[in-house]
């Protein structure tokens, strides 16, 4: 028995292994590409700008993976982050002395309660996640257009240590980027090594399986939620912080190359597979895409075609793997 | 806010959306109007009638609580002040086609001298207004105009040929009349923003801008992430670039935030159409010398001087008639009563803090 277990994780995690891989081979390819035809694509200023870029969708794809992974999705994160970036911007402003650990504090609390909404929907209201969320993604944007209408907070409104904290760095590593890798790295530690991260595997890949085999499924639900939610806010956060104009309208279809970042970052979306780190890969690629283009000055709506293909060629690979994992599985009880 | 509608699926986001667009000067309409409909004959016009004194001066924007509506009617009110007249602002609290129809009624009931209006439709305000015509009162369309055949005159905040013609030569200037330099428009189907590219490029092969060369457009879609990567990539892609020059509001603060913060501040200038609030904070830590707009003040202040002037008979919104507005000087009625504010303002460190909107 434990002889047939391994194997096969074994084989699915030296699979997942090489989807990363490719991440990565595409990465230095397309960096290697474009800085062949302008050098100047990997100088200080330029790598320091596509990181900063990465930073807010990493942290965004983070918690999107961990819904994925329970075979769920959550779309109102562009709308999440929005409400999160003009409550903050709005509180900041009122108030210029707080320090930027309370607005990250509300930033993460308006997300986290709007992930306890669409948590709750979801389990107890036995609705899929795609319409919950869908629901949700038109009601916090309708909530943040009611509230502001046509106001706008502009960086001038803003104190000085809100702005800047964007872009200063300890050691160099700018704050934002610095708070994507350890989002990146918390979450995907947790997913891989502790127990409720290998709950959340289990339940993606058979949902009744988990709940008959005692899995809390309903808090691990909630809690993934929640986690999406928090980190959707915590992006509005560093939104508001990186951009300095914060309308109504903040974030509009961030939730589609959120999803994107996640899928091309191989997390399967029927669940079940895929890794955190992925995700963050997967944000890093497509933002090196949207640069690299526009640094090689190809025409920008090939962008999206090759984001889309992209997308698609990530979701063969998928079926791929599950194909070959089912074989596999097959010859080895034949084997037995 | 020159945005477009980014997404089919915030559709429910975009329809809101209008409502600020609408709010925010109604640009992508109106500038580009050439349709030669004769304007309404009425009284012949005494070019050197007297103002009349105690005029009623009614202000209907297209929304009340809006921030630029406030500041274009508090323009208004500072004219008829100067008229002594009475000055009287009514609106809905949303910008809904129908929502203006009844404050018009009202208005004709209480025999009011001057209607101006921003129209949040051209022609569902029109049997309205036709009425008030019929019961004397004069209308004044502003910011976004009101069918022809149901207003007076239309004062037209600038024209396309102007906005392209003052963005050139602000990039000359900052650029010191030679050099690279590049656009970073909305999107690229925009109407008002292709308009003023292609006077901008008819400006760039005159003689006098010759040593200007236009590298690239880049479109940022009117989103600021990615205005914000566009700008970054115009950098990266021409290292001689002077002058980045957009004329939109989201582009310009998107590429100003950028530039203040990257090393290329104080290499390359930020230019184009914005909003001095959101610009303040670009203009005050030297990102950005100077930048346009019209003045929203201004749009208010021309419409009470020419219903005044339209009330006494000085003109009768026939083109070529002339009156004179205050402090902003003569102005002339153009093609189908359309009145043009005149080049955009000009927004330095110096005047920035006079204006809030």
């Amino acid at each position: 028995m434990t002889a047939t277990a391994t194997a096969p994780r074994h084989l699915l995690s030296g699979l997942v292994k090489v989807r990363e891989l490719g991440i990565i081979l595409a990465l230095v390819l397309l960096v290697g590409y474009t800085a062949a035809s302008n050098p100047r694509f990997l100088s200080g200023q330029s790598i320091r700008d596509i990181l900063l870029n990465t930073a807010i969708l990493a942290v965004m794809a983070a918690g999107q993976a961990v819904v994925v992974i329970t075979r769920n999705i959550d779309l109102s994160v562009g709308s999440v982050l929005g409400l999160s970036a003009f409550t903050v911007a709005t509180m900041m402003s009122d108030n210029p002395g707080l320090p930027m650990v309370v607005a990250i504090l509300v930033g993460l609390a308006v997300g986290g309660a709007a992930g306890v909404l669409n948590g709750v929907l979801v389990r107890y209201g036995r609705v899929p996640a795609l319409v919950v969320t869908l629901g949700t993604l038109y009601m916090f944007r309708g909530v943040t257009y009611s509230w502001a209408g046509g106001q706008q907070v502009n960086a001038d409104e803003l104190p000085r240590h809100f702005l800047t904290f964007a872009n200063d760095a300890v050691l160099g590593i700018p704050w934002l980027v610095l708070i994507a890798l350890v989002v990146v790295g918390g979450v995907a530690l947790l997913m891989r090594n502790y127990r409720v991260g290998r709950e959340l595997y289990a339940m993606g890949s058979s949902p009744q399986a988990a709940e008959l085999a005692g899995i809390k499924v309903a808090r691990n639900l909630l809690g993934a939620f929640i986690l999406s939610g928090a980190l959707a806010g915590l992006a509005g956060v560093l939104f508001a912080a990186r951009f300095g104009t914060v309308d109504a309208a903040a974030g509009t279809g961030l939730e589609l190359n959120v999803v994107a970042a996640v899928v091309v970052g191989g997390v399967a979306v029927f669940g079940g597979s895929g890794t955190v780190w992925g995700a963050g890969l997967g944000a890093l690629l497509l933002t090196v895409i949207g640069s690299s283009l526009t640094v090689l000055d190809i025409n920008q709506f090939w962008q999206q075609a090759i984001v889309g293909a992209l997308i698609i060629l990530a979701i063969c690979a998928d079926r791929l793997v599950a194909v070959r994992i089912a074989r596999s599985l097959r010859k080895k009880d034949s084997h037995v | 806010m020159l945005r477009s509608h980014r997404r089919l699926l915030s559709a429910g986001a975009a329809s809101l959306l209008v409502l600020g667009i609408a709010a925010c000067g109604g640009t992508t309409k109106d500038s580009a109007d050439n349709s030669g409909a004769a304007a309404q004959t009425g009284a012949s016009a005494d070019p050197n009638a007297k103002l009349k004194e105690g005029l009623k001066i009614a202000f209907l924007p297209k929304q009340l609580n809006n921030p630029y509506t406030d500041v274009e009617v508090g323009g208004g009110k500072v004219a008829a002040g100067e008229l002594k007249g009475e000055y009287k602002l009514v609106g809905p609290n949303d910008a809904s086609a129908s929502s203006q129809v009844s404050y018009i009624n009202t208005l004709i009931q209480q025999q009011q001298d001057v209607i101006g209006i921003a129209a949040n439709d051209p022609n569902a305000v029109c049997p309205s207004l036709n009425q008030a015509r019929q019961a004397g009162i004069k209308i004044v369309a502003f910011d976004s105009d009101a069918s022809k055949d149901c207003r007076d005159v239309f004062i037209n905040q600038a024209t396309t040929q102007g906005i392209g013609e003052s963005l050139v030569k602000m990039a000359s200037e900052l650029a010191g009349g030679s050099g690279e330099i590049a656009i970073l428009s909305a999107t690229p189907n925009a109407t008002n923003q292709n308009a003023w590219i292609e006077v901008m490029k008819t400006e760039l092969a005159k003689p006098e801008n010759a040593k200007l060369k236009l590298v690239k457009t880049a479109y940022g879609n009117d989103d600021d992430q990615k205005s914000f990567q566009e700008a970054q990539g115009l950098l990266q892609s021409y290292p001689n670039l002077k002058v980045i020059v957009s004329p939109t509001t989201v582009g310009i603060a998107a590429a100003s935030r950028y530039v203040s913060s990257s090393n290329y501040k104080g290499k390359v200038a930020i230019t184009g159409l914005g909003l001095p609030n959101q610009m303040r904070e670009y203009v005050k830590d030297g990102t950005v010398k100077k930048f346009a707009l019209w003045n929203p003040a201004d749009i208010g202040y021309l419409a009470a001087y020419a219903g005044a002037a339209l009330a006494s008979g000085q003109i009768s919104g026939q083109q070529g008639e002339k009156f004179k507005a205050g402090k902003l000087g003569e102005y002339t009625v153009g093609a189908a009563g359309e009145i043009v504010l005149g080049p955009p303002t000009e927004f330095t460190a110096e005047n920035i803090d006079q204006f809030n909107f």
